[in-house]
């Protein structure tokens, strides 16, 4: 009967150590550090000019609202424009730049431009990764005559490169956003 | 039913020539299966009308015995009574042995003994330690797939959970050594935390019939349990070693058990398995090794009336999930759908890379158990379990090798239970059990919590009778009911709480608001009833017939309840709802069976019929800066699950055997007419064995494995635009891959190698013709082909 009684304190021991050991305290809440929330594209006029700003904009990250899509106004025909890409994540305060992140890791990203054929434009790297294969934060985008279609900006993360475009590039969608834009 | 027993002549004594009726017959009484002693064994001489009882360690004695052969009648409460004839020569010993059969059907768990019956009509598969051996180098869902009726759900072929006629996770209860298994069951991409090698038998019950372990098993109920130690004084233990092809990889495992004849025992049990990247006929599966590592304790005291039993197991594992199937959304998903290979094929590696899974699980029981005069067996038993779930994904900057999913699930269990039998005819099992779960999710990895932080009370009170009407016919009724309360902190995104009107419906329990996010304390109440009654009938000479009703009731998991975001395994955002009530399943299972010893066969059809079924089906598009992304939305509805098993086997020639199974489900969404999602296409197994004790115990088998293609299932394509093509593409994820046929071969042999110990040596080749296929219980199946051929070598030592 010793082993019982020895037994038995063992056991309620524990119970009375595991119910003491729970916290009522409300748990913290995460900020999640690797969401974008906004791609904004900016087009710069090569001689000067008002900036033409391209942006998808969704606060509530996976949440079911659908991003905005913003363009802040049109092309003009037969000219060249520098492109700079900026990525934040809006979820934090103060806003957290993740093109940094990007750049910094510039061999495992690439950034794709790709139109839809009606629209006439044509674009190159501006920028490139440590290894000399394209990244594309900053591109050169030129435009041909007046025409509109859609424009759109895709982050690959850890496409194969170098490679020929979208098709064989691999690697995982961390951004995709499609632009409506007009040439005149 | 066998009913004979053996009677083994140990000693022949020859010792004196006396005239006189002063001799003494003296020897113990033990059970046939593992020798244990029989206490109470009562043995009466016919011609004198002597009557002793066995003591403690099965011994007995009769004096005043003559030169003569006498008769003797030995019977046991829990043994069918013999007869014996025997001649007493001077002073002689004896040794009986019993059919120790009545007790293993009747006392579940109390002693931790081999679990032969846990449910008495219900049809019960079981899988042997010799069977299991052979799953050394797999997983608990590989062994159970070799069982009609139970297939798996994989996540790539290291993640197998099983399914029980067509349904898993949460409707599957495991009962690990007399413990629930609280290890996250709910993910698909879970798999039981078992080591397949601490296991001595395992046990299916397709049905939630076995009320003594929960009301909750919609599906069915695995019993694994450590191998049943005898009470003698003996030492032995065995060690395996596999090395397969594929894969690359070796398994060592090893048990060593010392147990005494004054009942104390003790175990040891570890195992160590290793493989690299497994490989399909035509390239590496790149990142889908796996590195597990096992260790078991178990000792007690074994008194027969009272005693006490200390279990401790440590799993840990680390799972490697196929590189190609990390995607960004639908657009990645239809690229690599679209291709006939992988997208990302590497060299054969032992590394593994995110995404991969990393498991620990400690599980650790106390059991102390008394047999009480005109009560019973009363039982105690507290268990605790850690489980440690992280999960890795493919991260940016600072985050790279951080998980992002840490949860951590901790669960009290304490359990009274008393096994009674009234009378001879009538026996009773009640109990009561309490638990205490708490999951923590890890904040420090940057990614919203899957599962929130919740604390979970349960506590369950059940009843099961069964009467035995006549010698063939057996009727068994139980009921139980459980109460669970959650108390959830749970942060929902502030545009989904609005979406689901949840800013109507739940105002009460905000806790507080944040810039984009909204704290919550949902607390919940579920109160189940479960029941269970059924009746098994024998006739003819080994036929038997089971008919059995169970009722289930299972409150939703914390997972179909708050799932809120992205799941990156799946490619999915996952969406669960706060409003769920507890899904009840009504079960209706008939089983006929034969047990020859020539052919036997078991026919098992069944229906079941649940309503408030949680299912998880796609239901949308929706578009993220990330690109756009299927929403699986769980509901709630009308299911109905029908189907049968069948298992037959024939030995047509002397040391040849085939087998035959066979196992068909077919589900149905009521509700809106539709076929369920996922439910295992019907399957055929035929093997032909040939094996010869006398030849080494040669044993060569050759199976065909035939899994037809699913053609019931629900379409849930969807398009989605392409901006590289300027393209609307369709996303086909519904349509179930092609039917495929497998031959595999498996051998073994047995070696002497010294006078205790004995070598066994097996080799066997799986997918021998190397054929391409894909399953469609495979949750990767849309970006690889399944395993090519595979060599495997396994060296078994038993001493």
């Amino acid at each position: 009967m010793k082993h019982f009684r020895i037994l038995s304190a063992t056991l309620f021991a524990t119970l009375l150590f595991a119910s003491c050991s729970s916290d009522d305290d409300t748990p913290e809440p995460v900020n999640e550090e690797e969401v974008i929330t906004t791609m904004t594209v900016t087009l710069t006029p090569e001689g000067g000019g008002t900036a033409i700003l391209l942006q998808s904009r969704d606060l509530d990250g996976d949440g079911p609202n659908a991003p905005t899509i913003t363009v802040s106004g049109s092309l003009t025909a037969g000219s060249s424009y520098n492109g700079t890409i900026v990525l934040l994540n809006e979820t934090e305060t103060p806003a957290e730049n993740i093109t940094l992140e990007v750049e910094e890791e510039n061999t495992e990203h690439q950034f794709f431009y790709t139109s839809s054929g009606s629209l006439n434009i044509t674009t190159e790297y501006s920028n490139f990764d440590d290894d000399g294969n394209p990244l594309g934060t900053q591109f050169k985008l030129n435009t041909g005559d007046a025409s509109n279609g859609t424009f759109t900006v895709t982050l690959r993360h850890e496409p194969n490169k170098p490679n020929t475009g979208l098709g064989d590039a691999g690697g995982e969608t961390d951004i995709e956003a499609t632009f409506n834009v007009t040439i005149e | 039913m066998r009913t004979y027993a053996l009677l083994i002549l140990l000693c022949s004594g020859i010792v004196a020539f006396s005239q006189n009726c002063n001799n003494t017959l003296s020897g113990t009484v033990t059970d046939i299966h593992d020798n244990t002693p029989l206490v109470g064994a009562t043995l009466v001489v016919a011609q004198t009308e002597q009557a002793v009882q066995t003591d403690f360690d099965g011994k007995f004695e009769f004096k005043n015995l003559c030169n003569a052969r006498y008769s003797i009648q030995v019977s046991h409460p829990n043994c069918l009574t013999r007869g014996f004839t025997i001649t007493v020569n001077g002073n002689t010993e004896k040794h009986f042995q019993l059919e120790h059969h009545l007790e293993e059907l009747n006392q579940v768990t109390v002693e931790g003994k081999a679990h032969k019956a846990k449910t008495k009509t219900l049809y019960e598969n079981t899988i042997s330690k010799e069977k299991l051996e052979s799953y050394s180098s797999e997983t608990l869902g590989d062994a159970l797939k070799s069982l009609s009726g139970v297939s798996s759900l994989n996540t790539g072929n290291t993640v197998v959970k099983p399914l029980v006629n067509g349904l898993h996770s949460s409707r599957v209860v495991i009962i690990n050594n007399g413990v629930r298994m609280e290890d996250q069951e709910w993910g698909a991409e879970h798999a039981p935390n078992v080591d397949v090698n601490a296991m001595g038998n395992l046990t299916l019950i397709k049905g939630a019939g076995a009320l003594q372990y929960s009301g909750d098993a919609v599906g069915g109920v695995i019993v694994a349990d450590a191998a049943k130690i005898p009470i003698k004084d003996s030492l032995y233990g065995k060690t395996i070693f596999s090395a397969a092809s594929n894969g690359r990889g070796t398994v060592l495992t090893s048990q060593l058990t010392k147990s005494y004849l004054n009942g104390w025992y003790g175990s040891v049990q570890g195992t160590l398995k290793r493989f690299g990247d497994f490989e399909a006929p035509d390239y590496v599966l790149s990142n889908t090794g796996t590195f597990e590592r096992n260790a078991s304790l178990h000792f007690g005291l074994n008194k027969i009336n009272y005693g006490f039993e200390a279990y401790y197991s440590y799993f840990k594992n680390n799972i490697g999930i196929l590189r190609a199937s990390h995607l960004g959304g639908a657009q990645d998903q239809i690229r690599a759908i679209n291709s006939d290979t992988p997208l990302i094929i590497n060299d054969f590696t032992y590394a593994l890379i995110a995404p991969k899974q990393d498991v620990t699980h400690h599980l650790a029981r106390l059991k102390i158990f008394k047999k009480v005069q005109g009560l019973g067996k009363v039982s105690l038993q507290y268990d605790f379990q850690e489980n440690n779930r992280l999960e890795y994904d493919i991260r940016r900057g600072d985050d790279k090798f951080k998980p992002s999913l840490d949860l951590q699930l901790d669960t009290h269990t304490v359990m009274v239970d008393l096994d009674s039998e009234i009378s001879n005819s009538f026996g009773l099992k009640t109990g009561l059990m309490g638990r205490y779960q708490k999951n923590y999710a890890d904040p420090t990895t940057g990614v919203r919590r899957l599962i929130p932080d919740y604390e979970k009370y349960d506590v369950g009170a059940y009843l099961i009778g069964d009467y035995t009407i006549s010698d063939n016919l057996v009727a068994e009724a139980g009921a139980r009911f459980d109460y669970t309360f959650m108390d959830v902190y749970k942060f929902y995104r502030t545009s989904f709480w609005e979406s689901r009107n949840y800013d109507q419906l739940f105002p009460d329990i905000v806790v507080s608001e944040l810039d984009n996010q909204i704290l919550t304390n949902p607390q919940l109440n579920f109160y189940n009833a479960s029941a269970t009654a059924g009746i098994n009938y024998e006739f003819g000479k080994d036929y038997n017939l089971m008919l059995n009703y169970s009722l289930a009731s299972r409150a939703p998991n914390p997972s179909e309840l708050f799932s809120e975001g992205l799941h990156h395994s799946a490619a999915r955002i996952e969406l669960g709802d706060l409003r769920f009530k507890s899904e009840i399943g009504h079960k209706i299972t008939l089983s006929l069976q034969k047990e020859g010893e020539k052919f036997n066969f078991a026919l098992s059809p069944f229906i079941n019929s649940i309503s408030d079924f949680i299912v998880i089906e796609p239901t949308s598009i929706q578009q993220t800066v990330r690109g756009n992304f299927q929403v699986w939305e769980y509901r709630q509805t009308q299911a109905q699950l029908l189907g049968f098993d069948f298992d037959a086997s024939y030995a047509f020639a002397p040391n040849f055997r085939f087998n035959h199974q066979f196992s068909m489900v077919k589900g149905y969404d009521r509700t809106q007419d539709e076929p369920l999602i996922s439910l295992p296409p019907v399957d055929t197994k035929n093997e032909l064995v040939y094996q010869n004790p006398k030849l080494n115990n040669i044993r060569l088998a050759l199976e065909s494995e035939y899994v037809f293609r699913q053609n019931e299932y629900p379409n849930t394509n969807f398009n989605v635009y392409i901006p590289a093509t300027e393209t609307t593409e369709t996303l086909d994820v519904s349509t179930p891959p092609d039917a495929y046929h497998l031959l595999n071969f498996n051998s073994s042999i047995d070696f002497k190698a010294t006078t205790n110990s004995t070598l066994t040596v097996g080799l066997g080749i799986t997918n021998i013709l190397n054929t391409e296929y894909r399953n469609y219980l495979n949750r990767l199946r849309y970006y690889a082909d399944d395993l090519g051929r595979n060599f495997l070598l396994t060296l078994k030592l038993n001493y």
